[in-house]
């Protein structure tokens, strides 16, 4: 008996190892050649040249920092110092920074470390330590340079138009204006506006104002004028980013418990145990089907033609998508179920309704109730990325942001708020699935 | 039991005699927590659903008849031109695929990413105990943020085309199936560790014989179902930002009346795209999950 097996087992184990041995080259090759085949597809040599690693320095330094521009109209000599060179950041007449200042009409621009800039009648100058002076005259329409031969590489002269980049700074001369950026640290204006009573006033000056001070608007107190000031702050516009914030919660909470409601009658329609019609559960089943292949996107353009940008179209979009996916699991959890119960409230003379109450709904409760807080949470996310295309919540103000391509720490801003709400709501789904699930 | 039969005070011994009236007394509190959970929970819909009606530019009862005027608009100029569709097809197939491939690199890079992750912020099997929190919290932010922020950011820098929603959809799969292969890996058996530990086997050999063989179905069953998500993920990419099926979708909808042939020719592959992946990754997951 045995002999006669051994060898067609010991073949058939060997043939076993080496289709194993096959298999452990053959998986991660075909991997490697998908890869390669994906690399020449999407371009990856061309991507390296058309890659703009100056616009990664830009944000990056943009993502921590902000910088003043002190401009000159060279056509009327007049001097405008506005933050990132915005309207609403513009310094009002009369306040200048205390690195700027204007006598007899000669502007100087201390961007320290010793670097000077100065505008005059003539033109301007700026004195780099360690290098020397540089001197812009205009000559007719363009700028006449004077330097330090030889000019090194961080001056740019061109036809019409001068450029030094130094680590202090940046500063531009054209035929209609000569500009300088001044670099600091931090987000501008975030607290308080330049127009506002409160800006430039440090911590201790606030809370003593606060708390104590005479009030600056007879009509209400300090405190409250703080907050309403903060609140509407134009450059960051607090008030209108929580609005988008909530939004967006919003949109995932009506969402995905619109959609739980929808869907859990609809599984029992599509689950075997309940309805021994094929024809109904197919039909129950391909609806699911057919909403989540029909896919967010598509609901969501559908949508907004009809009821235009708002939260309620991102709302009803995430409940149309998600009563699909919610209709297949509840139906799945719904087979899964301990009929036992389910016949013991039947021996009591329960109907229909009465049996699914107290004999199915505790059995299913737990894993629906993990469902519906998992799909809460992600939904969170979903949210910012279909306000982004329905335009509402804190994805229109993220979209917006980085369309402008400039306001950099805005998105910065935007993208630390939105992980900040998805981890709170991670964790908010968390707490509840345990304190529910698990019993306190 | 002793100490409940026999307790010392007279008035705090349960009434064995009457505790129908006390399990009434629970039924009735429970009832009505429950009452109070639900009126909260309808207050809370239906201001929200108010709320956000009113936000919103156009009104649900105002909107609510035209929902099928777009759809039918499309239909119709779709239906005078079928004899387009075949043509279309084969037109934005291309599109359709590198949506596809990009789903696919993106899945795969994660997935292997989400490998080294997850066993390095497992407890029991983490190669430096102390720090399975940082991978933990690693996961966690690589989660939270949204795929079409760091492919927005990445298309100002990379420029357009597939790359940007590779390296977003990438980043996120990492997290999100980090998070799950953790917790799968948190119950495999340890035992075939300890046995190689015993022969000298280093952390990675451990790993990759010890705990690979253990979890690759559950795995595997995981890596498939981001694979569905991250189809429809870079399709909605594709839409926002460059690439794909969802730009050509968004630049056929701008163009509007006149090209909802090609509205319908792509809203169908992407449609038959998932429909089919999903059937097949589920009849895998299954096969892999519950066995041949």
């Amino acid at each position: 008996m045995t002999t006669s097996l051994s060898p067609s087992l010991a073949e058939s184990v060997n043939r076993r190892f080496d289709r194993k041995r096959r298999m452990a080259f053959a998986v991660p090759a075909a991997i490697i050649a998908y890869l390669v085949y994906a690399a020449i597809s999407f371009d990856i040599a061309g991507l390296v040249n058309r890659a703009r690693f100056d616009n990664a320095s830009i944000l990056l330094s943009d993502f921590w920092s902000h910088k003043t521009h002190v401009t000159r109209d060279n056509r009327n000599g007049k001097l405008t110092v506005a933050i990132e060179g915005e309207s609403k950041g513009t310094y009002p007449e009369g306040m200048l920074p205390d690195w700027v200042s204007v006598s007899d009409g000669v502007t100087t621009i201390d961007l320290g470390d010793g670097h000077i800039v100065t505008y005059d009648q003539a033109g301007a100058r700026y004195v780099v330590p360690g290098y020397g002076t540089i001197d812009v005259r205009p000559d007719g329409d363009r700028p006449v340079i004077t330097a330090p031969e030889p000019i090194p590489d961080w001056i740019a002269v061109a036809e019409n138009r001068v450029g030094v980049t130094t680590t202090a700074g940046r500063f531009t001369y054209t035929r209609s204006k000569v500009e300088t950026f001044k670099y600091h640290a931090g987000w501008e204006l975030w607290f308080f506006t330049l127009d506002s009573p409160f800006h430039g006033k440090g911590f201790g000056e606030l809370a003593a104002l606060a708390l104590s001070g005479d009030r600056i608007d007879p009509d209400r107190s300090n405190l409250g004028y703080m907050a309403s000031e903060f609140w509407t702050n134009r450059m960051w516009r607090h008030g209108d980013v929580a609005w988008a914030i909530f939004e967006t919660i919003l949109m995932a909470f009506l969402g995905t418990m619109t959609a739980a409601i929808v869907a859990l009658p609809l599984s029992f329609l599509a689950a075997r145990n309940f309805m021994p019609l094929g024809i109904f559960r197919g039909a129950a089943r391909r609806v699911f089907d057919f909403i989540r292949g029909v896919d967010g996107l598509i609901w969501t353009i559908i949508l907004s033609r009809a009821f235009g940008p708002g939260p309620m179209t991102g709302a009803i979009a995430i409940a149309i998508t998600d009563t699909g996916s919610f209709g297949k699991t509840f139906s799945e959890a719904l087979e899964n179920i301990d009929e036992k119960q389910v016949e013991g409230v039947r021996s009591t003379g329960a109907n229909a309704l009465q049996r699914a109450r107290f004999g199915v709904i505790p059995q299913v409760m737990p894993i629906l109730l993990a469902q519906v807080l998992y799909y809460l949470e992600s939904n969170t996310r979903s949210a910012t990325v279909i306000g982004a295309i329905v335009g509402g919540g804190i994805g229109l103000l993220l979209t917006q942001a980085i369309i402008t391509q400039k306001d950099w720490e805005e998105v910065a801003y935007y993208m630390v708020l939105i992980v900040l709400m998805v981890m709170l709501m991670d964790s908010l789904s968390g707490w509840l699935r345990r304190k529910l699930i698990k019993g306190k | 039991m002793v100490d409940i039969a026999f307790g010392p005070e007279l008035g705090r011994r349960p009434d064995l005699a009457d505790n129908r009236k006390d399990y009434l007394e629970m039924v009735r509190r429970k009832r009505m927590y429950g009452g109070l959970l639900l009126v909260l929970f309808i207050a809370l819909m239906s201001s929200g659903w108010m709320l956000a009606d009113d936000r919103n530019a156009g009104g649900f009862w105002g909107g609510l008849h035209q929902v099928f005027d777009f759809p039918s608009e499309v239909l119709t100029e779709a239906w005078d031109k079928r004899p387009n569709l075949p043509a279309l097809f084969s037109k934005h197939l291309p599109a359709l695929i590198e949506t596809l491939n990009i789903a696919a690199v993106a899945t795969l890079i994660g997935a292997v990413a989400a490998m080294s992750l997850s066993l390095l912020a497992t407890r029991g099997l983490a190669r430096w105990p102390r720090l399975i929190p940082v991978f933990r919290r690693m996961m966690d932010a690589l989660r939270a943020i949204p795929e079409i922020v760091i492919a927005l950011v990445l298309i100002y820098i990379l420029g357009g085309g597939p790359v940007p929603a590779v390296i977003a959809i990438a980043l996120h799969t990492g997290g999100a199936l980090g998070k799950l292969f953790s917790e799968v890996a948190e119950n495999a058996d340890l035992k075939p560790v300890e046995g190689l530990a015993s022969v000298g086997a280093n952390w990675s050999q451990r790993m990759w014989l010890g705990v690979i063989p253990q979890v690759a179905p559950n795995w595997l069953s995981y890596a498939l179902l981001r694979f569905e998500i991250n189809v429809r993920a870079s399709a909605i990419l594709g839409f926002v930002g460059e690439g794909g099926i969802g730009h050509d979708l968004k630049l056929a909808m701008q163009w509007g009346q006149g090209r909802y042939d090609q509205v319908v020719a792509i809203f169908l592959l992407l449609f038959l795209a998932i429909v089919v992946i999903d059937r097949v990754s589920d009849h895998y997951r299954h096969k892999l999950v519950k066995g041949h």
